[in-house]
């Protein structure tokens, strides 16, 4: 159950995102999403192993020559948000479970329940069937300006700007 | 920590959804935004906005905070994904259908529609190449008879106008969706407090804010909204709404069923409809709306328990031929309305909105010195608003419909609307009463 205290509390501890499967052509959600995020502070990572560089940022041919390449800068990945068919995720998952991310992200319309136990099992939060966009714009602010239903009632002052 | 979100009640989110404190001020009561424009941080920024990259408002004709707080309110009551505020109910209605919907295109509608629709779909559409069928809607099977291989919607109204109809939901949304199309639903009259079309089966809801929502009778505005359900990709689907999948025309070419997935409709409403067409809610329209929202559900509470005391009132008077009034349990409606209206002290709250006729010799005459007769209640166009409001149809709201358009929408010559408020029940007898006297003493 990914509850709003449950999803806000992951987008704060999670800054670094190897995003699988992003696009470098602009129009496509994958980048929507990723350059969304970039834009909010967050450390975007690719992993397309048919593309040099997207969003200004190196890419890297898989989850785990990502993880290599950020630890020689004293970096981690701390979520693996994944744009891939839900039948591609299990090795997707079992390198996020290697590289000790802390969340296994699947997008809108990725389910893959077999993965998202086993990622359960090895301590990582998983969110499966969201838009680490739409979720992020729902929670802290953003989406509601597009008419969406956020369901955050509170009254509360917002501790952050969102732009 | 909670296992899930808490469910907050319909009164709380009448009150609270889309209104969280301003970040910068602190403000509690949801401020005016009455700007046209929104300064870009830089070009980087503008082209992200344009591009839809980032969430942020550009000009108040495609977005504004105060309006999107309206907007989010009335997704929350509707129990709906994401809505759009237009400046009018007619314009909700016609960017609802537009954004799905182009020349060359059918639209079946239930004949029974509010005569302003009717005016719409069947001629300002028409003129547009835009083809409706209308049928009646006692009868679902008649809208599956009248859909064609270019049909693209099916519309109805919860509570016809004024025919007071009840429409069944689930039984037309299960035909509409055997072929992939979706249902349109006005539920102006009965309001989200008193029925959610998307509970049974609706895929699109559209309100005219101007009525129940707002309540004060002050302020124009209408809202489209979207349950989120509705798959356009689906295999009958996407043949139908190839638009909602493919590169946009009218904006740079973005895939808003892939981009935005469940509110993808609604953001190709607002870009490529609401912005071009130009039918923007001003953001002091919103407020006020708000303002009224804030104790819809208090209101539709009394505005039934009125109406209800009203409809028994005159169904017992000697001068009062007949009482239309779907939460009489004699009515032909009254099973449906039990089943798709929220109960109200054990009845289906049925709204305000009843229709009856006089026992004289000359109705129509009859009718119209009793509109002329009435001491506080308001002769006057609208619905919806908290005084009581009583109108003479055919010869005004449906003048525009010739006899046998008349006929179809159920208005009778001699038919008399109430629109039943929410003033103290004792008062409105009375004046119904002396005014029901006079109009056929005199």
């Amino acid at each position: 159950m990914s509850t709003i205290h449950e999803l806000r509390r992951i987008l704060a501890t999670c800054r670094t995102l190897a995003v699988v499967g992003l696009s470098p052509q602009w129009h496509r959600p994958s980048f929507f999403a990723a350059k969304y995020m970039q834009e909010h502070g967050y450390r975007i990572v690719p992993v397309n192993p048919v593309a040099e560089q997207i969003l200004g940022e190196r890419s890297y041919p898989s989850v785990t020559a990502a993880a290599q390449a950020l630890a020689q800068q004293g970096q981690k990945i701390d979520m693996v948000d994944c744009f891939r068919r839900s039948a591609d995720i299990p090795p997707i998952a079992d390198e996020a479970i290697a590289i000790g991310a802390k969340c296994l992200w699947l997008q809108i319309g990725v389910v893959n329940e077999e993965a998202a136990a086993k990622a359960r099992a090895a301590g990582l939060d998983v969110v499966m069937d969201r838009c680490v966009k739409i979720e992020h714009a729902r929670l802290f602010g953003g989406l509601n300006w597009a008419g969406v239903n956020t369901k955050v009632i509170s009254a509360r002052r917002p501790q952050q700007l969102f732009y | 920590m909670a296992e899930q979100d808490h469910d907050y009640g319909f009164g709380t989110r009448a009150i609270h959804a889309g209104a969280v404190p301003d970040p910068v001020t602190g403000a509690r009561a949801t401020p005016i935004h009455q700007t046209t424009s929104f300064v870009f941080d830089s070009a980087e920024h503008a082209a992200s906005l344009f591009n839809l990259q980032t969430f942020g408002n550009v000009y108040s004709r495609i977005s504004n905070p105060t309006v999107a707080v309206l907007e989010e309110r009335v997704a929350s009551l509707e129990g709906g994904r994401a809505a759009l505020a237009c400046a009018t109910g007619m314009a909700a209605q016609m960017t609802a259908i537009l954004a799905i919907v182009k020349a060359g295109d059918h639209l079946v509608a239930a004949s029974t529609l509010y005569g302003g629709t009717v005016g719409q779909l069947g001629i300002g559409f028409a003129r547009l190449g835009i083809a409706t069928t209308f049928v009646d809607p006692e009868d679902p099977e008649n809208f599956r008879r009248a859909i064609r291989p270019d049909t693209r919607a099916v519309y109805g109204e919860t509570l016809g106008n004024p025919l007071v109809n009840v429409f069944d939901i689930e039984a037309v949304a299960r035909i509409a969706h055997e072929h992939g199309l979706p249902l349109i639903i006005d539920n102006t009259v009965a309001s989200p407090y008193l029925c959610n079309p998307f509970a049974f089966g609706a895929d699109i809801v559209v309100h005219s804010a101007t009525k129940y929502l707002g309540g004060h009778g002050t302020t124009m505005a209408g809202v489209l909204v979207e349950s989120g359900k509705f798959d356009w990709g689906s295999g009958l689907a996407r043949e139908k709404f190839p638009e909602m999948l493919e590169p946009s025309r009218a904006y740079h070419g973005v895939k808003f069923y892939e981009t935005f997935g469940d509110f993808g409709y609604t953001m190709k409403a607002r870009m490529e409809v609401n912005r071009t067409f130009g039918g923007a809610l001003s953001p002091l329209n919103a407020w006020l709306i708000l303002q009224g929202i804030e104790t819809l559900h208090l209101r539709m509470q009394a505005h039934c328990r009125n109406a209800l005391r009203v409809a028994e009132f005159l169904g017992d008077h000697p001068l009062v031929a007949w009482v239309n009034y779907p939460g009489l349990e004699r009515s032909p409606h009254y099973a449906l309305a039990k089943k798709q209206f929220r109960a109200i002290d054990g009845q289906p709250g049925a709204s305000g909105i009843l229709t009856f006729g006089i026992r004289a010799a000359d109705a129509v005459k009859a009718g119209e010195r009793f509109i002329d007769a009435c001491e506080f209640l308001s002769h006057l166009a609208n619905i919806g608003d908290a005084k009581t409001l009583v109108i003479h149809p055919a010869s005004t709201t449906h003048r525009q419909l010739d006899e046998e358009e008349l006929a179809r929408a159920g208005v009778r010559p001699d038919m008399i609307r109430l629109s039943v408020g929410i003033e103290d029940v004792e008062d409105i007898l009375w004046d119904l009463d002396q005014a029901l006297r006079s109009a056929v003493s005199g």
